[in-house]
Order: structure tokens, then sequence, then C-alpha cells
């Protein structure tokens, strides 16, 4: 027990990765899960911050260059712009359907 | 400093075709403004910005050049995938003119043609991307662009949902895709793929850890090439978008996802220690097989896709799978590691280009005469339409794979590359997958040619402007099956690529 609270008190890549991890897969699991299609928007948020914590955290401990920051920051702006998106569709199929849950709105099918 | 930004000064000169693009993309958005009333104005000018980037393109043709710091190539292989989606666009508006479903919604014309400029330069920077930022940024720029316009008859219900079922789909793809990009990133430490190459070939990382990574990757490649198990957006969002876009998506964003799949997997995993290989050939880096993996996806893709089109009776679902099974056929190409398949499957988009592009206008035109993408609407249109009916029948002989149409040369290149590198499983495979095709294609022609029109009376006039159009997908769908000599050489020189032997 001491041991693991000493190795929580120094974080290092281990950490971050774990949080990533932990991060991505709550995010696969809000999107598997989740019928309403807002949730399903946070889950793809979890899943791309993942990834931005990989990025942030690689750069900070494996390389010498500012690279995973720099694409930390793409990362953020397109998920804005994805969020953006997917509220004027999802306000759309509100329009169309009274209804913003993914599983009523099957029109098309095999 | 200075001579960083003299560098950039130089590249501009490189960038051309894409900043025709950008320069039209803008004007096309004021021109929506001041023009909204009359979209024909607008469509003449995105034409005119799109022919000169593709102008600009094939000017760039023998060019083999790294601009921007290594985040853009400029080489054939760019080229020709800028010189394909350039052509596929134009050809694009030009169905956008015939089609009722577009021609409604006046008001939004302007946005509709913007989009399509904005799609296709995010094809043309994932045609020469050799940064995976830049990767992930075209790529994204392609698929935002295209969830709109999926959309865009959005009174339609149909419509709304497949934009909605896109954009669920794309932007988990390209979330778990960045995900793998990130580990790879933390393996190799550089963003670039010259430099992800370098630091793969010093130290081997973790064999597990990369196997992750590429998975996570492929997910965003199957995505956009609409690969089994990562399709399943493809037939809902292919039957629900207007016809044009469906057209656009399964030929240029195919091929464009192609493009930036071919380079990424060649570049980054070519072996440049062993020189002792053959010519056109290379080999993987430490055995890592990549190609493997590609092939079981290959297989499953091409099976699944001609399996379940069996069953479809909406024309639109039926060629949507079927664009399924063609991107498994094209699959194949990449699977074997040598020039040669490369070459094959930019054969294979070449002639795709013209026979799918026309089944699609056929399928516009009916409905828009007929008002239905049904099956039932093609009863006896060989004798309701001689032109019409003909002309699918090319194509749907062409999409199946027999001579001599265009394509069946596309299918002898691929089948004769993996023949060659002894993929012989797989060749058989692909050949008993066209015979599946054959079954759902020729049910089409069945009911063109072989049923009464019960019930579809009256004969479907065509414009001239229309009929010119058709011809113009059904002269080179024939022409291509005889003579090809050009297009494989095209082929032949479009495979190198910037800084590989």
């Amino acid at each position: 027990m001491q041991e693991f609270i000493i190795w929580l008190q120094h974080p290092g890549l281990t950490h971050f990765l774990i949080l990533s991890g932990l991060l991505f897969s709550l995010g696969l699991f809000a999107i598997l899960t989740r019928r309403n299609a807002i949730m399903v928007l946070m889950g793809i948020e979890l899943v791309l911050n993942a990834a931005n914590i990989n990025f942030v955290a690689f750069s900070r401990y494996v390389t010498t260059t500012l690279d995973g920051h720099v694409v930390a920051v793409f990362v953020i702006i397109l998920a804005a712009a994805e969020a953006a998106i997917l509220l004027a569709i999802v306000l759309n199929i509100y329009q169309n359907f009274n209804t913003v849950n993914v599983d009523e709105i099957n029109q098309l099918k095999d | 400093m200075n001579i960083f930004i003299q560098q950039i000064q130089q590249n501009l000169a490189y960038f051309l075709p894409e900043t025709a693009l950008v320069v039209t993309l803008c004007l096309s958005i004021l021109a929506g403004l001041i023009f909204g009333k009359t979209p024909k104005v607008v469509a003449w000018f995105v034409f005119i910005g799109v022919g000169a980037a593709l102008f600009f393109a094939v000017k760039q043709a023998g060019v083999s050049q790294e601009i921007f710091s290594g985040m853009i190539a400029v080489d054939p292989f760019a080229v020709f995938f800028k010189s394909l989606a350039a052509v596929c666009t134009l050809t694009i508006f030009l169905f956008s003119i015939f089609s009722s479903e577009v021609q409604t919604t006046v008001k939004r014309m302007a946005e509709y043609y913007s989009l399509l400029v904005a799609m296709t330069l995010g094809m043309f920077l994932m045609a020469g991307a050799t940064n995976v930022l830049m990767m992930v940024l075209a790529m994204e720029l392609t698929s935002l662009s295209s969830y709109i316009v999926a959309g865009y008859t959005k009174e339609a219900a149909d419509s709304s949902e497949a934009s909605l079922k896109y954009i669920i789909y794309g932007a988990v793809s390209s979330g778990i895709m960045l995900y793998g990009i990130s580990i790879l990133f933390g393996l190799t430490g550089a963003m670039d793929y010259a430099g992800i190459n370098h630091s793969l070939t010093l130290n081997a990382p973790n064999y597990f850890a990369l196997l992750t990574a590429t998975i996570f990757i492929v997910v965003g490649f199957g995505y956009k090439i609409s690969a089994v198990p990562f399709h399943f957006w493809t037939p809902d969002v292919y039957e629900g978008a207007p016809i044009t876009i469906t057209a656009f998506l399964s030929v240029a964003s195919k091929a464009a996802g192609f493009a930036m799949m071919i380079r990424f997997f060649k570049v980054i995993f070519i072996d440049t220690t062993i020189l002792a290989v053959p010519a056109g050939m290379w080999t993987s880096l430490y055995g890592f097989e990549w190609n493997k993996l590609l092939a079981i996806l290959s297989v499953l893709t091409m099976t699944l896709g001609n399996l379940v089109a069996v069953w479809q009776d909406n024309l639109k679902r039926l060629l949507a799978y079927s664009s399924i099974a063609h991107a498994g056929y094209m699959l194949m190409g990449v699977v074997v590691l040598s020039n040669q398949g490369i070459a094959a499957v930019l054969i294979y988009l070449m002639m795709y280009l013209f026979m799918n592009l026309g089944a699609f206008f056929v399928v516009m035109l009916v409905a828009n005469k007929t008002g239905s993408e049904d099956i039932s609407a093609y009863r006896g249109l060989g004798y309701r339409a001689p032109l019409i009916g003909v002309a699918m029948a090319i194509f749907l002989v062409s999409l199946t794979g027999l001579p001599p149409t265009a394509g069946f040369i596309g299918k002898l290149y691929l089948f004769a590359a993996l023949l060659d590198a002894k993929w012989i499983w797989l060749a058989v495979v692909g050949a008993l997958n066209s015979v599946i095709s054959l079954y759902y294609y020729a049910r089409v022609l069945r009911y063109m040619f072989l049923r009464n029109p019960e019930g579809q009376t009256g004969s479907i006039t065509l414009q001239r402007s229309e009929a010119i159009l058709l011809l113009a997908f059904v002269i080179p769908t024939l022409l291509f099956g005889l003579y090809f000599g050009p297009l494989v050489e095209l082929a032949n020189a479009s495979v190198q690529m910037f800084g590989i032997r």
C-alpha cells in the first residue's frame, strides 16, 4: 500500500498512459451503450481527449520536440469542429424525427 | 528564420492546385451571397476553379519534391490521385445540373458547391500528406464536409438520418485512429512518415504495441474506404444521401482513402536496409506483416459486400454493397507489397471511376424520371429507354469484370499482380467473388431486358445533354476494355513516391 502511494506521488509516463487508456475505454463504452446522440458525442470527445493525453505525455517523456503538443492543439480544434457539425445534424434530426435517440432513427434498413 | 520563410515561399509554387481550390472555396461562399438566386453562376465559377486546380495538378507531373518541411509530398503518386479527385468533382458538378434532388434547393446551392470544393481540397491534401498530422487533418476536412453534404436535402428524413449515421461512425473511427497514431508517436517519437520509418529501422519497438497501433490506425483507413468490418455506415449513407453525393463518396472519397493508406503503409513500413530485393518489390520491416492484416480485411470486405448485395432491391443500396466489394478487390493490390500491385490498384481506380459514376448516373436519371430507386422501376427499361438500358448493361458487365469492358482490364492486372507475388489463394477468393457479383448484376439486367414493363408504361425520353453525358461514360468503359496501353503506362509511372526507390 505504502509503495502504491509513493508510486502515485511520483507521476511518470505510465500514469498518463493508464489515465488515457481509462478515458479511451470509458469513451468507447459510452459510444456503445448510450442511446442519446448527444451522449454518443460525449463518448467521442472522451476518445479524442484520450489521444490528446497520449500525445502530450509522449511529447514530454519520449521526445525532445513539441510535436505532440502541436498535435494536441489541432485535435482540440478538430473536436470542436466535429461537435459543431454533429450538433447541427442532431438538431436537423430532431426536426425530422422528433427524437434524438439513435435507436429510433432507423428508416434505412436492409 | 529568414531561410525558413524563404523555403515556404519557394514551396508555395508547388502548392498551386491546393491554392486554386482554397481561393475557389472562399470565393464560392462569397459568390453564393451575391448570386444567391442564380446558382448557375456559382456552378460555373466552381467548375472553372476546380478545372484550374486540375490543370495545375496535371502540370506537376514528373515533379518529385517535399514541401512545407516534410508535411506534403508532390510526386507522381500524389499527382495521379489529385487529378482523379478533380476529374471526379468536375463530373459531379455536371451530375448536379441534372439532379432534380439538388436543383430543387436553389437557396442552398452555393453551399453545396463550396462544400464539394472543400471535400476536393481535403482529397488533394490526403493524396500528398507525408505527415501523420497532415493526414489526419486532410481526412477530417474531407469527412466533415461530406457529413454535411450527405444531409444536404435536410427536409428528407432519409438524408438527415444518413448524415447522423455517417458522422457518428466517422467520428468514432477517426477518434480510434487518432489514439492509434498517438501510440505510434509514442513508439517512434516522430510525426513524419520518413522519421517514423527511420526510428522503426533503428530500434524495433514492442511488437504488440506496434500491432495495436496499426490495427487502430487501420480502423480509420477502413472506414474511409468502407472495408468490412468498418463498413456499417456505407449502405445507409449511400441510400440516404443525394445520388450525386453518393457517386462522389463511392469514387473520389474511396480513391483518396486508398492514396492515404498506400502511402502510409509503404513509406512507414518499408525496409530500406535490405537492398537485395527484385526491382519493384519491397519488404516490410522485420517481418511486421501488416499486409496479412489487410489480406484478411480484403477477403472479408469482398465476400460480405457481394453476398449482402444479392438481397438488395434498392439500386443505390445495391451499388453501395458493390462498392464495398470493389474496395475489397482493390485491397488485394495493396497486399502484395510490390509496385505492380499498386499500379494495378491505380488502373482499377481509373476503370472504376468511369463504370461506377456511369452506373450512378443511370440510377439518377431513372430516379429523376420515375421517382424511384427500386429495382421494380427498372422493369423493361431496355425497351422503355433503350439508351439508358444498354448503357446500364455495359456498366454492370464492366463492374462484374467481364471482357470486353474496362472492368475486365482492371481485374486482369489485379489478379496478375497477385499471381506474380504468389498470393494464389487470395486470387482464387477474388475470382469466386466476381462470380457471386455476376448474380446480382445480372438480376438488374434481367429486370431491364427480360421483364415486361407492367405498370411502368410510357417510354423515358432523354434530353440531348443527358444522352451526351451518358455516352461520355459508356465510350471510355468500352474503349478502355480494348485499348488500355496508355492507362497502364500512366499507372506504372504514377507509383513513384517521394523518397522511396
